[in-house]
């Protein structure tokens, strides 16, 4: 027998749940200081500087925003490829995108030099820039999903929701090369004057994306007591696996690319073998444990079956995403840009030299504050609103895998 | 009453009462002292002369100066109009105040020209985050107002620190 | 030589020889035309892209331990310096509009100096990325941070393919009146726009010439007869990172 899909809000009067809100409001409390803090004095308090211009803000805002367009992935695939055992999640997929994004754009924001502009950010356009376009398709993806919720959560609505899909999906698309391209178009750089990083983003979204996902959704169930089924889980850790193995070609083809032209050996060269911290974190953290770990746990046979090690590489795959943009970010900083090509150069003002940076306490905290806001918002409205489904037990959401027991 | 009633009629008291503040603000003793708190409101201040007028009526500046600098600096930064009429420096040579130990003030202290009325108006002013509060160079808006005026260029230079106004 | 001396934009060096014949036809009309190199616009005039502001800098003639084009645009615009204000930053965070950058070539040996600043492209990156458009490009080709929109997202300082940009980490005082300049926003050097839109030369030019090193020249680009033309046809002048194919204000000799 098929049982109904209901969707219910989460009881939240356990003391575990106050003390999730209560965590998280802390540490957007902390962040607000750091902001309060940076905003007051000036940036001379981050590890910021002339040479090393963006940092952990903008590492953990990058992060937010591409994994929020990501999020969106699974109610996609429900809405736009059709895939039945998908559509139960298009409403925590939706809320979860939003509140990333919502992260992540406060992050950006609040680190700028004069936040108080704000409102000039928004009303004067260089249409040249693709940072400019990136503003306007971050708002109108903030939209466009809150219409596709709606439209999937309003039950009269339910018959056009579809097309909103299709717009948010095509929109996601648009915005994610945007991101990726702030870096692709940045011809005056060696680490990013590359196309492949537009695609390469949409494809890290897609890993960081589900990979954040998975873990919210073992949360949200695994701590309100409600069943979530194996056909689901085991669906969504596969996808995993192919978007991780996915993210490695990219970077694959990327640095082999770099590797080909002599001109960029230099930097391949810092970045694979000399960098230090940059290497270390590329090779140990990105490629190691951020991808391969994760790729073998999710397809191994018996680990790949138990969800603590589901859950492991989730979390590894997102550590692994970090770092692969703080290599990118920072590492692509402190390579010092190649004027002379041929001379050994040097000046007052750092050129020549590898730029060193040390992340302050305030930048950590503030990129933290957003992981927290993403986090209280996700909490806040699933207690509010009918975003959950009361169950994902297998005979729900797949009544062939329920036969087959 | 039920519970709901009792609380809304607390709410609309204690508004009403909030909306009455402003009433104490009348008060007859100078200074205009605010209730609850030592503050103590100044009006704003004068400091240029009653022979030497501003480039606009008073009334005028005091509603729109804001525009006039707000246009002068996009003719001056794109199309490198520097006239002096209405040039934020001539504002400040014009009306910069010293204090008793015969330095200028600075915009922190609420004795400053600008800082006079916007404190008592609670606007913040962004321009002297990044422009200079104080007079630094002598006034060329008398001798570009002047029949026979000199083109600024042949005025004290910068690099020469010529014509430093202390 | 190269051809990068040709490329100043040929429709324009047809108008001016053409305007040229014309003007010095009614070369007495007052006001408008003067005979001085320098010519200072009337104040009210805004400046049009008839002109076309650049610096050559010959590197054979700048001193290795010479940097007084750096002192004069300290000095000037109130950055760097023993008296600074930027007294909180460090080294990395303190702004700085131009530099001395100092050579080796790795295959011979050979060294070198120059001063570096901003470039003032024709087709500048930091303009292309500006979110808010304060990053502008003025008519007459100096590239200048509208400092009353910029947002302080730095994204300019990460396009500039010269890092000529610095981003202002604190609170300033002091600043001259000339060169606003404050906490949160973006600067980089304006080519002395305040001296040149009042038939000024930059600074930094001004010091060379006090040396005697005459390393630097300023002038009309458009302008066949300014010394700076002359100087780049005789000689020639190359663009640093000329293969991105930004046209710079600024040519090298030497390099």
């Amino acid at each position: 027998m098929k049982l109904a899909l209901n969707y219910r809000e989460i009881e939240g009067k356990s003391t575990g749940f106050w003390v999730l809100l209560g965590g998280l409001g802390l540490l957007i409390v902390l962040a607000l200081g750091a902001v309060l803090h940076m905003e007051h004095s000036g940036h001379y308090v981050t590890g910021m500087s002339n040479q090393i211009v963006w940092g952990m803000p903008h590492v953990f805002a990058i992060f937010l925003i591409v994994a929020a367009s990501g999020a969106l992935n699974v109610a996609s695939i429900g809405t736009v490829f059709g895939k039945p055992l998908y559509k139960p999640l298009g409403r925590l997929s939706g809320l979860l995108s939003i509140a990333l994004l919502l992260g992540g754009l406060m992050v950006l924001v609040l680190d700028l030099g004069r936040p108080d502009r704000l409102i000039v950010a928004m009303t004067y356009y260089n249409f040249k820039s693709i940072f400019a376009w990136n503003i306007i398709l971050y708002n109108g993806f903030l939209a466009i999903t809150i219409v596709y919720l709606w439209l999937m959560m309003e039950r009269k609505m339910n018959r056009y929701y579809q097309s909103a899909g299709y717009v948010a999906f095509v929109w996601r698309l648009i915005l994610t090369t945007g991101t990726g391209s702030i870096f692709g178009w940045l011809v005056a750089r060696e680490a990013y004057d590359m196309a492949l990083l537009a695609p390469m983003f949409i494809i890290m979204s897609f890993s960081y994306g589900l990979a954040v996902f998975i873990l919210v959704l073992m949360a949200a169930y695994n701590w309100t007591n409600r069943p979530l089924g194996n056909a689901i889980l085991y669906r969504l850790k596969n996808l995993l696996g192919v978007f991780i193995a996915a993210v490695l070609y990219f970077v694959a083809v990327y640095h082999l690319s770099n590797l080909y032209a002599t001109e960029h050996h230099s930097v391949e060269r810092f970045i694979l073998m000399d960098g230090g911290i940059y290497t270390t974190l590329f090779w140990l953290v990105q490629i190691l444990l951020g991808s391969l770990v994760p790729l073998v746990m999710v397809y191994h046979p018996s680990i790949g079956k138990s969800r603590p090690a589901i859950a492991t590489a989730c979390a590894l795959v997102i550590i692994g995403g970090l770092a692969q943009l703080y290599v990118l970010l920072i590492g692509g900083q402190a390579f010092p840009l190649d004027m002379f090509p041929g001379y050994e150069v040097s000046s007052s003002f750092f050129d020549g030299v590898v730029n060193s940076y040390s992340p302050s306490i305030w930048e950590i905290t503030l990129g933290v504050g957003g992981i927290a806001i993403a986090l209280l918002l996700v909490t806040v409205a699933v207690r509010v609103l009918r975003f959950l489904p009361e169950t994902l037990d297998d005979g729900v959401v797949d009544p062939h895998a329920a036969k087959a027991d | 009453m039920s519970q709901s009633t009792l609380f809304s009629r607390v709410v609309g008291i204690l508004t009403s009462l909030l909306l009455m503040m402003p009433l104490a603000s009348s008060a007859d003793e100078e200074g205009h002292r605010l209730p609850f708190s030592d503050l103590v409101l100044t009006e704003p201040t004068r400091h240029f002369s009653d022979t030497q007028e501003c480039v606009e009526p008073e009334d005028e500046m005091k509603r729109n100066h804001m525009n006039y600098i707000l246009h002068q600096r996009d003719e001056t930064m794109y199309k490198g109009i520097r006239t002096r009429q209405y040039a934020l420096e001539e504002c400040i040579n014009c009306h910069a105040v010293k204090g008793e130990d015969g330095e200028y003030i600075r915009v922190e202290d609420p004795r400053h020209f600008c800082a006079s009325c916007h404190t008592y108006a609670s606007v913040n002013i962004d321009c002297f985050q990044c422009h200079a509060d104080i007079p630094v160079r002598e006034s060329t808006l008398q001798q570009s107002q002047s029949a026979d005026s000199q083109h600024p260029a042949q005025a004290a230079y910068a690099g020469n620190h010529g014509g430093k106004i202390q | 030589m190269s051809d990068n001396t040709r490329q100043m934009n040929s429709a324009r060096r047809e108008f001016l020889s053409k305007a040229g014949a014309t003007a010095g036809a009614v070369a007495v009309a007052p006001g408008v035309f003067l005979t001085a190199p320098a010519a200072a616009k009337p104040a009210d005039e805004k400046v049009s892209d008839d002109k076309r502001w650049g610096l050559l800098i010959d590197t054979g003639k700048c001193a290795n331990g010479c940097d007084a084009c750096v002192s004069a645009c300290e000095n000037e615009n109130g950055w760097g310096g023993n008296d600074n204000s930027e007294k909180q930053s460090s080294e990395e965070q303190r702004a700085q509009w131009i530099r001395k950058v100092q050579l080796k070539e790795k295959a011979t040996g050979h060294v070198s100096a120059l001063p570096l600043m901003c470039q003032h492209c024709e087709t500048p990156p930091c303009v292309d990325v500006c979110p808010t458009g304060a990053s502008f490009r003025r008519v007459d080709g100096i590239v200048l941070v509208d400092k009353h929109i910029c947002i302080g997202c730095r994204y300019c300082m990460m396009a500039c393919p010269y890092k000529a940009r610095s981003f202002i980490h604190e609170d300033l005082t002091d600043q001259k009146p000339w060169t606003p300049r404050g906490k949160g926003t973006v600067e980089s050097c304006t080519l002395c726009v305040h001296r040149v839109d009042e038939g000024g030369t930059p600074a930094c030019v001004e010091a060379c010439k006090a040396e005697n090193h005459n390393a630097m020249f300023f002038g009309d680009l458009y302008d066949e007869n300014s010394e700076i033309s002359q100087q780049l046809e005789q000689h020639g002048g190359k663009q640093i990172r000329a293969d991105l194919g930004l046209n710079t204000g600024v040519r090298y000799r030497g390099i």
